[in-house]
């Protein structure tokens, strides 16, 4: 049995360091990821299930809640059609600057988040390049949740462009072809035929979009002005404990923010599965 | 070849929008920042540039990447090698672990590392004991930076080195090639752009990071300050000069980032026409 | 509904670099309710020449009238057309009822038909291809038979003026295409749709056709029937194209070609070098020479495939071995092993050097 197994392992590990990058991983991963995030588990435990209950429910964080979700949702739903509409005439057309343009879709993960938060901050303020053309039309962005919700999108602009840009050069020629000889318009052919085929990229990057949003703290902050009830992210609510020293209180609604960005990613990750799945020929 | 959405009028309509879009929420912030920074004219934003505790920023900021990037870039190679050319148990769990790191806000990535180090912390008492200063000194803002960029490197290769295979490799293992041999010679240059890439990647985010840091950095000026914690102070005490001027160097940064990205893509491209 | 393709010209790439010619000047005209199959390798055009009356590659001069109406700048969504493609094009997220649906919910609200009708046409189409219990079905859970049935299904739906084909069958394996071959053809008999499609394979082509355009660097060697193609082909090209050819090269003298220590007498023929094609079949094979042929050959491989056996000949005359196809009668007659020596015997030879292609009397086998 035992020799049995150990040529077992030999066959199935023919190219060396597999003990090597084991420990490696293994080690890192530890100290790195896991150590710190049960130090979260351990601060928690030291709070009773009231304690709990009470530090996450208070009124300023729930309306802290519903600013993020309400900004998050509101750009991801912006970058949805922005991405979708990037995606599409960065793979469909031809136009000059088109190599650059595809380039600055990467701006705002290569930008760090603190810039970006003070330049939108400074651009949306009412003497700002942009703020001082709405303020007349009294449209005020800078200390709104619109301002939140741009600062949001900011961030997450390459989530949606960047996942549906390869599922539509790898569409081949022959779908838009079929839908052509049968007679359906464009709009037609794009929704009934193009757009589902997209669309499990569409919802990922969508997904992801708002995960980040969930979690943007130095884009969102500057722009945002942080008034209780108003325009204060959850994110901002942690770090205002946390200069509190309410590390209780910040531990709570951290561990709130983490299940739901976790929860989130596994949800996108089980739809994604279940879908392809029915595509490629799971009997159904 | 015919294709939906050919026809001239549409295809206008969507590249004007797209551009107009593009040109209003990507182009403009990226002017503003220079626009902003050079206000006061050349000499005031060189002299900004030069004052001590911007320097003193640039230099905490420079050595956290010149910490973290490498080591991100040895656990990345060594974490891809383990995934896609091993099969064990767990593989799929760690592979999930890695990904935490994209799905937290930076300020919970900061808070758990403050659990952890700072005065009330797990080891928090012990390190005092020891003299040994984590929190609100470098080696914190080190740690977070290497807790928030740690996935870039391994994600970039995974998916590569799992279509590739490992078909090459054992051929070189036929061939009596020793491990390093086997990873220098037959892996690396099938990987090179991805790993190259995935550093770029991992060093924008390590020299930009805000969120995180500012829970662990404490705020000292001249000690403390990252260039992304000084751009905001600078901020915050209305330099509004001042701050564009440090967040210039980040923009500069930023499209150097998106330069070496777009010129990586291009060469990728030209390589597979070529074959 | 007739079709009629006049001057159709196409060229690739830009003005003067890497510019390639796919399509000489074309004119062909077909019949209401013909079944023209486009025979020719690949890059010979026939796949553009299809696109282009399909109306999804524009020429860059030319006409196309489907029957009166000129069609030149017709959209393809206007032409009123059925279009089958090689990997049949389902759309992957619907099912098979909706696939075959999409062209009747695509018309305009004004012309669409009810829900109800749209319901009964997708079911008499479905119970056509011998589908009507996969329409809840997903294009992935089915054969690559199948999926060629609902593509078709799917082109039919709305009563197209003309059927185009590329390559139908070109990606299935050869039990189900020699199926479905046979089905389209009864399908055609059935229905008298105009159609067009391509193909690389002969045998296909020769099969379902009424005529055959074989095609050739863009341009078109022959039209004909498939007997008539393969009984009197134009040139050089179609004779190779379609089938397994030998080639015997001499010196004439006397109506007599002599090449090494072989010779043949070919009445009829002018003295000088010649080179003479002939088909496996044309070539008989005894244990004597004859008065007329005196073509020594070892025989060097021995494969029995189906009805007859095929054998590959060699001799020093010869720059490439020959094949030849003899009935298993004649196999056994001659007791044929490798390496067992014989005599060939042109039952038929042609030559295509000169203007005129020229099949050269049949040498009766003595």
């Amino acid at each position: 049995m035992i020799a049995h197994a150990l040529t077992w392992r030999r066959e199935r590990r023919v190219l060396p360091g597999f003990g090597l990058s084991l420990g490696i991983s293994l080690t890192f991963v530890s100290l790195i990821l896991l150590l710190p995030l049960t130090s979260l588990v351990g601060q928690l435990s030291q709070l009773s299930w009231s304690q709990y209950w009470f530090l996450i429910t208070d009124p300023r964080l729930l309306a802290s809640y519903g600013v993020t979700l309400f900004g998050a949702a509101v750009a991801a739903l912006f970058n949805a059609a922005f991405g979708l509409l990037m995606a599409w005439i960065l793979v469909r057309y031809e136009f000059p600057g088109k190599r650059l343009v595809d380039a600055l879709m990467d701006l705002p993960f290569a930008l760090p988040t603190a810039v970006a938060g003070i330049t939108l901050a400074t651009l949306y303020s009412s003497n700002g390049w942009i703020g001082r053309l709405l303020e007349p039309l009294g449209i005020s962005i800078s200390y709104t949740w619109i301002g939140i919700a741009l600062a949001m999108a900011f961030t997450s602009i390459p989530f949606v462009v960047r996942t549906v840009q390869p599922v539509l050069e790898d569409l081949p020629a022959e779908v838009d072809e079929a839908a052509m000889t049968l007679g359906a318009s464009d709009s037609h052919a794009f929704r009934r035929v193009i757009l589902p085929y997209l669309w499990p990229a569409l919802v990922t990057g969508t997904g992801l979009a708002f995960v980040r949003s969930l979690g943007e703290f130095g884009a969102v902050i500057f722009i945002a002005g942080g008034k209780p009830y108003e325009t204060e992210i959850t994110s901002l609510m942690i770090f205002v404990k946390l200069q509190e020293y309410d590390y209780a209180g910040a531990s709570a609604v951290a561990s709130i923010v983490l299940a739901t960005s976790l929860a989130l990613l596994l949800a996108i990750n089980l739809w994604q599965g279940r879908f392809i799945k029915r595509l490629h020929g799971g009997r159904g | 070849m015919i294709r939906i959405g050919d026809a001239p009028r549409v295809r206008r309509l969507l590249i004007g929008a797209a551009l107009v879009l593009t040109a209003l929420f990507l182009l403009l912030p990226l002017v503003a920042i220079f626009a902003q920074a050079l206000m006061s004219g050349i000499d005031v934003y060189w002299q900004n540039l030069s004052d001590d505790y911007t320097l003193a920023a640039i230099g905490l900021t420079l050595l956290v990447a010149v910490i973290t990037v490498p080591v991100n870039l040895v656990f990345g190679v060594f974490l891809a090698w383990l995934v896609t050319r091993f099969d064990f148990p767990g593989r799929r769990l760690l592979q999930t672990l890695i990904d935490i790191p994209f799905a937290v806000s930076p300020v919970v990535a900061g808070l758990v590392y403050l659990l952890l180090y700072g005065r009330n912390g797990w080891l928090g008492g012990w390190l005092d004991a020891h003299d040994i200063q984590i929190m609100f000194a470098w080696p914190g803002i080190v740690l977070v930076t290497l807790f928030v960029t740690c996935p870039f490197v391994a994600r970039e290769l995974i998916p590569l080195m799992q279509a590739q295979g490992s078909r090459e490799e054992e051929a070189a293992v036929t061939l009596g090639a020793s491990g390093w041999t086997i990873f220098r010679r037959v892996t690396l240059p099938n990987i090179r752009h991805a790993l190259l890439y995935g550093v770029i990647l991992t060093n924008a985010r390590a020299v930009g990071e805000f969120g995180a840091v500012s829970v662990v950095a404490g705020a000292i000026r001249g000690e403390t300050n990252t260039l992304p914690l000084q751009v905001e102070q600078l901020y915050q005490d209305y330099n509004t000069v001042g701050a564009f001027t440090s967040a210039s160097l980040l923009a500069l940064l930023a499209l150097l980032t998106l330069a070496a990205k777009a010129a990586l893509e291009w060469r990728a491209a030209r390589r597979e026409t070529a074959t | 509904m007739s079709i009629r393709i006049s001057q159709i010209e196409k060229t690739y790439g830009y003005q003067g670099r890497g510019r390639t010619r796919a399509l000489e000047p074309i004119d062909l005209d077909i019949h209401d309710g013909e079944l023209i199959g486009l025979l020719g390798p690949s890059g010979s055009g026939k796949t553009t020449l299809l696109r282009i009356v399909a109306g999804l590659e524009q020429a860059d001069s030319g006409s196309i009238h489907f029957g009166d109406r000129d069609v030149t700048r017709v959209h393809v969504r206007d032409r009123r057309i059925g279009f089958v493609f090689q990997h049949y094009a389902l759309f992957r997220h619907m099912s098979v009822f909706d696939n075959v649906a999409f062209g009747l919910t695509a018309m305009p609200r004004s012309q669409r038909p009810s829900s109800g009708e749209i319901r009964s046409r997708v079911m008499q189409l479905l119970e056509m291809v011998r589908l009507q219990d996969f329409a809840e079905r997903f294009p992935a859970q089915l054969s690559g038979g199948q999926q060629q049935r609902v593509s078709l299904a799917r082109a039919l739906a709305l009563k197209p003026d003309v059927l185009l084909l590329d390559e139908p069958f070109g990606a299935l394996d050869a039990k189900v295409r020699q199926e479905l071959r046979r089905w389209l053809r009864h399908l055609h008999e059935e229905l008298h749709f105009t159609s067009l499609f391509v193909t690389h394979d002969q045998e296909e082509a020769l099969e379902l056709s009424d005529r055959v355009v074989v095609m050739s660097n863009g341009r078109i060697e022959q039209i004909a029937t498939p007997d008539t193609l393969y009984r009197q082909p134009a040139n050089r090209f179609v004779f190779e194209f379609l089938g397994d050819v030998n080639r015997i090269e001499g010196d004439i003298e006397k109506e007599v070609l002599t090449c090494g220590n072989a010779r043949v007498a070919v009445p009829g023929i002018e003295n000088g070098r010649q080179e003479l094609l002939l088909r496996p079949h044309e070539v008989c094979l005894d244990e004597q020479p004859s008065t007329r042929a005196h073509l020594p050959v070892s025989v060097t491989a021995v494969v029995p495939v189906g009805a007859e056996v095929r054998l590959e000949l060699e001799a020093d005359w010869l720059g490439e071995p020959w094949l030849a196809t003899i009935s298993h009668a004649d196999f056994e007659r001659l007791a044929i092993t490798r390496g067992k020596r014989l005599f060939a015997q042109p039952s038929r030879l042609h030559r295509f050097d000169t203007s005129r292609p020229q099949t050269l009397a049949p040498l009766s086998a003595s």
